[in-house]
């Protein structure tokens, strides 16, 4: 399985050294005609070849058990490395060491217009691309063990530098920028295909609980990227909606036994009831403003998980059966179509989970359409009024108050319909995985972490960053309890080099990053001409 | 003969034992542009905030075209009184365009139930609205920029897509805070052109102003505020020739002063060296507070 990581980096390194000299047919890798996507590539191969050589010395008890394999690709790697540091360099003009290590690695400001392409090559880049991504993704998802993961990590960030540094990211957002609702397309279509590139179902279960974390994340955007409300109890909603389908389900564990609603209505009762606390925990919290909101919110998701733990008929109302919570949930059962048993569907095997992550893409789509289209509307510009300069908002007539709360309700209902999910797919439903912080997903301060992490105020940012953050602590168990540190530490890392996230929102971009935007202005203060708008009357 | 837009009636602020505001009466009428002065800390802008629902006066009432206003921000715009800020209160990170659409929000009612469906009317209202924001950016001759981001904005530009963005709530009343300060004075210049065309779309407008020339050149009326009082109101002449307002921005004469001969020079040098000024002792007095 390693070989195959050296063996991408290798490829790509040679694919971009090939272009830098200028080979023909490949100059459409490198738009920037710079070196730095080769320095990147190499160093990529480098770090990834040195740290399986690092992990099997480890694993074996000293560096003398290596085979003299690992001793030949060790040394090998290291040399595309020198070779690319040997290349001329493209600003010489730098001065200090580190300024000359930023210039080898350094995007140009300028890049070349692209020449213009036809709509079906624009099409054919896109769906080529997102084959690609669908088998990296998949890949990561595949790995084995933590160290292979790790790896993984390694090149797939370098190659992603590199890709970025060579100019192609920018061009590809253009292409996207130019065919959304066929990128989006294609994305679901990835999203849909991805059971059916696995055979065993336990991937398909790694793939099933990241949807539902990321649909979560993206409700949380809608009330953190777009309204700007810090809720950090945000999981509480989560574990309404959970409950809730526990309750009507049919569970023979259920307090409310004999119900059994059909799906689609213990989904919409696991959304109303979610949309119901989050008005009722909203009306009397989003009077507050900023730090005030977020404890306020803290506290209301602890009170959920005590309270549904309290509600076992000593210390409270029957209702939760406390700490052992609702179990022995039913699979679903829709139009005749059994979600517990594996199908056969043309030569490939659909099981359990895979069932229910389709079901899952479909909800997730739902909620992007509901994250879009709320967006980009009126109310969509009053929430982000609103996060820009509330007192503002207010005197252009906006009732902050009653925006907010629409936020609010909107993004508890979105999180309640994916737990309506989660609970016929986990089985059972117990109060600990609903508290603010834990080492494993999901939970409040992983949700804002992924929403964070991958860039707020967009739809591929909150899902990019649940999947990592779910595959992290999934993948790297030999870190076992330093997870959490490490994760501290990566995250530390990430608001410092890239504050706006992965995906960065174009308005998010602008505000960290000023220089280099064709956006901003010449200044022209003073002019010999008096500034008379066509207002002089 | 004119109706009053605005009324305000016996509007006192106490913030504790502070009083930034004494029992104010003051009117606004149709078509009118009327100024409000004042040294600093006179409490012109808690007075604003009295009128916008920022702040609930503690006794009093404003009232707008006969009805009585309720104390909260977004009704009152909805009423029909819009206003800009002391400090431009822009939101910086949306595009000039979004920042005036914003300003559409109490005159479109689509809520979020239209947005997620996006049936005919969603479409036709936005198209509708985005039309009218347009107008407004032609207007005060930012259309060019409707895709930048309002903090990428020169200041002078802020200043006036502020003003848009009031203008976008179709008010009846535009109160502006201070719309020239910080300005060079070909900016206050074409503000003040800029200020005349609002009224001449049959907006009534109120404004805060330091610079007396910009304020007496426009103001059909001019009130001054001291120390949270009305003291004058009236014309521009009638308010420079105020004693009172003399000394309240430069102080009481005292016994023993430098003597008539000295301050007429001084007064003559001034004159001379703005000549172009309509009413030079005043209003020069007034900028030199």
């Amino acid at each position: 399985m390693v070989q195959w990581l050296t063996f991408t980096a290798g490829v790509l390194t040679a694919l971009f050294a090939l272009a830098a000299y200028g080979i023909r047919g490949l100059g459409w890798l490198l738009p920037a005609r710079n070196n730095a996507p080769l320095v990147l590539t190499a160093l990529g191969g480098f770090a990834v070849t040195w740290f399986t050589v690092i992990a099997i010395s480890a694993e074996l008890g000293g560096v003398v058990n290596l085979e003299p394999g690992g001793w030949i690709a060790a040394i090998a790697s290291l040399l595309p490395v020198l070779g690319a540091f040997a290349l001329p360099q493209e600003r010489p003009d730098a001065d200090g060491t580190k300024e000359a290590l930023k210039a080898y690695i350094a995007k140009p400001d300028r890049i070349p217009a692209p020449q213009a392409t036809s709509g079906w090559v624009q099409r054919a880049v896109i769906t080529a691309v997102t084959i690609i991504g669908l088998g990296v993704f998949t890949y990561g998802i595949d790995t084995e063990y933590g160290e292979l993961f790790v790896g993984y990590l390694f090149v797939v960030t370098f190659a992603m530098w590199a890709i970025h540094t060579a100019g192609l990211l920018d061009r590809f957002s253009a292409l996207v920028a130019a065919n959304r609702s066929f990128t989006l397309a294609m994305g679901f279509a990835a999203a849909i295909a991805f059971p059916f590139t696995q055979t065993d179902d336990h991937y398909a279960n790694i793939g099933v609980n990241i949807l539902i974390f990321g649909t979560v994340a993206l409700g949380l955007n809608i009330v953190v990227g777009l309204a700007g409300l810090l809720d950090l109890g945000y999981v509480a909603f989560l574990g309404v909606g959970a409950y809730t389908a526990a309750l009507v389900s049919g569970s023979e564990f259920s307090t409310i036994s004999g119900v059994h609603l059909p799906f689609w209505a213990s989904a919409l009762a696991g959304a109303a009831a979610s949309l119901v606390f989050g008005v009722l925990i909203g009306a009397p919290t989003l009077r507050l403003r900023g730090d005030y909101l977020a404890i306020v919110t803290l506290g209301f998701g602890e009170i959920f998980r005590i309270a549904v733990n309290n509600m076992d008929g000593d210390s409270g109302p029957d209702v939760t059966n406390g700490p052992n919570g609702i179990s022995n949930i039913p699979d679903l059962n829709l139009l005749g179509f059994n979600f517990g048993q594996a199908h056969d569907l043309g030569g490939f095997t659909l099981g359990r989970f895979a069932n229910y992550y389709l079901l899952m893409v479909l909800i997730m789509a739902i909620v992007v359409l509901v994250y879009t289209r709320a967006a980009d509307s009126r109310i969509g510009r009053s929430w982000i009024a609103i996060r820009e300069d509330e007192t503002a908002a207010t005197a252009m007539g906006i009732n902050g108050f009653r925006v907010k709360l629409v936020a609010f309700a909107l993004g508890a209902a979105l999180a309640g319909l994916a737990g309506t999910v989660s609970a016929h797919v986990t089985y059972s439903v117990v109060p600990t995985p609903y508290q603010f912080a834990g080492s494993t997903p999901p939970n409040s301060a992983f949700l804002l972490a992924a929403v964070v992490l991958g860039g707020m105020g967009t739809v591929a940012g909150p899902l990019l960053g649940a999947a990592l953050l779910y595959l992290l602590p999934e993948k790297l168990v030999f870190l076992q309890d330093k997870s959490l540190l490490a994760f501290g530490i990566a995250l530390i890392l990430l608001m410092r080099f890239r504050p706006e996230g992965i995906i960065a929102n174009r308005r998010r971009q602008l505000e960290f990053h000023e220089t280099g935007q064709l956006d901003v202005p010449k200044q022209t203060t003073l002019t010999d001409e008096p500034a008379v708008t066509k207002a002089g009357a | 003969m004119t109706t009053p837009v605005l009324e305000a009636r016996g509007v006192t602020m106490r913030f504790g034992g502070l009083t930034a505001v004494r029992s104010v009466d003051f009117t606004v009428n149709a078509g009118e542009i009327v100024g409000l002065i004042g040294p600093n800390g006179a409490g012109k802008t808690t007075f604003f905030n009295c009128l916008t629902g920022l702040y609930v006066p503690t006794e009093g009432t404003v009232s707008y075209k006969g009805t009585v206003l309720p104390p909260k921000p977004h009704l009152v715009t909805q009423a029909g009184i819009a206003r800009t800020f002391q400090n431009i209160r822009l939101f910086a990170n949306m595009t000039v365009l979004e920042n005036v659409l914003v300003g559409r929000h109490t005159r479109t009612k689509e809520g979020l139930w239209s947005a997620l469906l996006r049936g005919p009317g969603f479409k036709k209202a936005e198209r509708a609205s985005e039309e009218r924001a347009m107008e407004l950016l032609e207007f005060i001759g930012l259309a060019h920029k409707r895709d930048h981001l309002a903090r990428n904005l020169p200041y002078g530009e802020q200043r006036k897509l502020e003003i848009a963005r009031a203008m976008a709530s179709e008010p009846g009343l535009l109160l502006l805070d201070e719309p020239t300060a910080g300005m060079n004075p070909q900016e206050t210049r074409a503000t003040e052109e800029l200020v005349f065309a609002i009224r001449d779309k049959g907006i009534a407008v109120l404004l805060i102003e330091h610079d007396m020339r910009f304020v007496f050149n426009l103001s059909d009326r001019v009130a001054v505020l001291v120390q949270g009082e009305k003291l004058v109101e009236g014309t521009s002449d009638v308010v420079q020739a105020d004693e009172r307002v003399i000394a309240a921005y430069l102080g009481e004469p005292f016994e023993g002063d430098p003597g008539e001969a000295e301050a007429a020079e001084v007064e003559a040098a001034e004159a001379a060296a703005s000549a172009d000024a309509p009413s030079t002792t005043s209003s020069t007095k007034g900028e030199a507070k």
